[in-house]
């Protein structure tokens, strides 16, 4: 039931991608949606689809997983694209009581809807070919300068860890409790909101009731091996650049001075000469 | 009236990378009144099987009679099958949440509808019948052992009277004493009310004693269905799929390897007395 909602699931399969170090794959998510919001001209646009379609062929993980990413915010790209759709000044093309559309607007819109399409594919293939504690161990590892301010940031990922190791326990759990219930005559689906609400009571004690006994058994159990924080800490597995991620680094850095070229060139050819 | 289910399958997490099939093709009949145990390794899926039983899930294709009613039929109500089938889940222990263990095992009879006197009174019977000490009642089911948790959560499906009973384990974790009092108990209602009981267990010391039945599940599929004594018949074969059959029978065939000549198919201790007797009386004389 609960169980199978995914969330930035990670999906497993033997790829270059996969086997990247989770910076290379951060940093380069971050450069691909800088690109996505430089790019101009429909050159630039086949570009970013090349690109993307390049990666995720080569990640080994269906298409189809991607577009599931995609169904969470329809609604929010529905409503940005009307927005731009009427919204936006410039020449009108069509007209109706109240609404009108003009060419730019209309441009806007499908610009925008690709661009975000584009932009949930590109963060999935980073999510769905890296598991979330590389994530965090990436990201850790990145952003160690802050450190010199400050910032813990390994107490941060930490707790970014478990508690992302934590949500597919506790949804496990919440689907276990929830039938107990049920066998015993719970009754989570019809009634008014009262009575709805009324219903979660058996429901919500016992979990939060294990979320907290969990979070005291981890506590104790990182005492017991002396855990202390982030302070002279070494890792097991450190992270360490290989050649592929160089390559990586080299292969993402020609795109984004593709698309930067790309885009002086629109500038100060097409659309003067427009 | 009977539970028969018709080429059950199931897989967990269908169309995903991880993909497995808890059930494969499972066809079975629960006569009334029948005292069943089912055993398997882990992960072979027992709890897989019982949540079948009363609705909890789906199958993924396959029919599940009640009574001869089809529970996956539109329209079918299953709370009703839910009330009739009663289901106490591994660990039950976590589904508690009341403020007083009274009201906890006062929540199924009520769910059931009926009203609150009843409903307490059904609640004083189950709790009685686990062997729960009285001066416990109005605390907080939190501040208990593991135990008497585990006998508070059983009580909260007994007090429902179901018509079938299934148990996953429900004495994993009970000091001995503990668990002959609930497995006794259960025997008692089986016999009294006659209800038919599914036990889920992995002591087939306690198998033995107790069921009429044994279904061997082994990686998602039946491998034996019988009296204990035939399945026990087949400890190599148990064995290899990391069950085992009773300590006493291996004893007999022990005895019988050097050269004494009891019967084998003896399963629980008072068995093989019996027929150790006889044959040592039989040379005495
Ligand atoms: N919620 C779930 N999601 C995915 N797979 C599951 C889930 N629950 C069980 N499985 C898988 O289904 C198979 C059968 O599991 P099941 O819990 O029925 O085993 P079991 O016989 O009850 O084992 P045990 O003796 O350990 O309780 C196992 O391979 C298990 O990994
Ligand atoms: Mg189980």
């Amino acid at each position: 039931m609960l169980r199978d909602i995914t969330l930035g699931q990670y999906y497993p399969a033997d790829s270059p991608i996969h086997k990247l170090d989770p910076r290379v794959k951060l940093l380069g998510t971050l450069l691909y949606i800088i690109s996505l919001f430089i790019f101009k001209g429909y050159v630039a646009f086949v570009l970013a689809a090349v690109f993307l379609i390049a990666v995720i062929k080569i990640s080994k993980v269906p298409f189809s997983y991607m577009v599931k990413g995609l169904k969470a915010i329809v609604i929010l790209m529905i409503i940005t694209g009307l927005f731009n759709l009427f919204l936006t000044p410039g020449t009108e093309i069509w007209r109706w009581w109240i609404f009108r559309i003009t060419k730019e607007g209309a441009q806007n819109a499908v610009l925008m809807l690709f661009r975000l399409t584009f932009l949930i594919i590109g963060t999935s293939v980073m999510t769905l070919t890296t598991t979330p504690n590389q994530l965090t161990d990436g990201l850790e590892k990145s952003l160690h300068p802050l450190n010199k301010i400050h910032i813990p940031v390994h107490e941060i990922s930490m707790m970014m860890s478990i508690a992302l190791r934590f949500i597919p326990i506790l949804i496990e759990e919440t689907d276990k409790i929830m039938k107990a219930q049920m066998a015993r005559g719970a009754d989570f689906e019809n009634g008014n909101l009262i009575k709805k609400a009324k219903a979660m009571i058996p429901l919500l004690v016992p979990l939060f009731v294990s979320a907290f006994r969990r979070a005291n058994d981890l506590a104790m159990a990182m005492e017991a091996r002396c855990y202390r924080g982030g302070e002279g800490r070494t890792k097991m597995k450190p992270l360490h650049y290989q050649k592929r991620d160089y390559i990586a680094y080299v292969i993402v850095s020609l795109y984004l001075i593709a698309m930067i070229a790309l885009r002086i060139v629109w500038n100060t050819f097409v659309v003067p000469a427009a | 009236m009977s539970i028969i289910l018709d080429k059950v399958n199931y897989t967990y997490s269908a169309g995903t990378a991880y993909e497995i099939q808890a059930l494969k093709d499972i066809n079975l009949k629960i006569e009334d009144g029948e005292f069943i145990g089912v055993i398997g390794h882990t992960g072979s899926g027992k709890s897989t099987l019982i949540q079948h039983l009363n609705g909890l899930m789906h199958a993924t294709s396959g029919d599940i009679y009640y009574n001869g009613a089809d529970i996956y039929d539109e329209g079918y109500d299953m709370r009703a099958l839910r009330s009739k089938v009663g289901l106490v889940f591994q660990y039950p222990e976590h589904q508690l949440f009341e403020t007083t263990i009274f009201d906890d095992v006062c929540y199924g009879p009520m769910n059931q509808g009926l009203p609150k006197n009843e409903a307490g009174l059904r609640a004083f019977e189950a709790l009685r019948s686990v062997g729960f000490p009285e001066e416990l009642y109005y605390q907080s089911p939190f501040d208990l052992s593991g135990g008497q948790k585990r006998r508070v959560a059983i009580a909260g499906v007994l007090a429902m009277k179901p018509e079938v009973l299934i148990l996953d384990e429900p004495t994993a974790g009970l000091d001995p004493k503990g668990r002959d009092e609930i497995l006794d108990q259960l025997a008692l209602m089986h016999k009294e009310r006659g209800i038919t009981i599914i036990l889920v267990s992995h002591s087939m010391e306690d198998v033995a004693k107790y069921v009429g039945r044994i279904i061997v599940m082994n990686q998602g599929s039946v491998m034996y269905d019988g009296i204990p004594k035939e399945v026990f018949r087949h400890y190599k074969e148990l064995e290899a799929v990391g069950l085992a059959a009773p300590q006493v029978t291996y004893l007999m065939h022990e005895l019988q390897e050097v050269g004494i000549p009891v019967r084998t198919d003896a399963t629980t201790v008072e068995e093989a007395k019996a027929e150790i007797l006889r044959v040592c009386q039989g040379r005495i004389r």
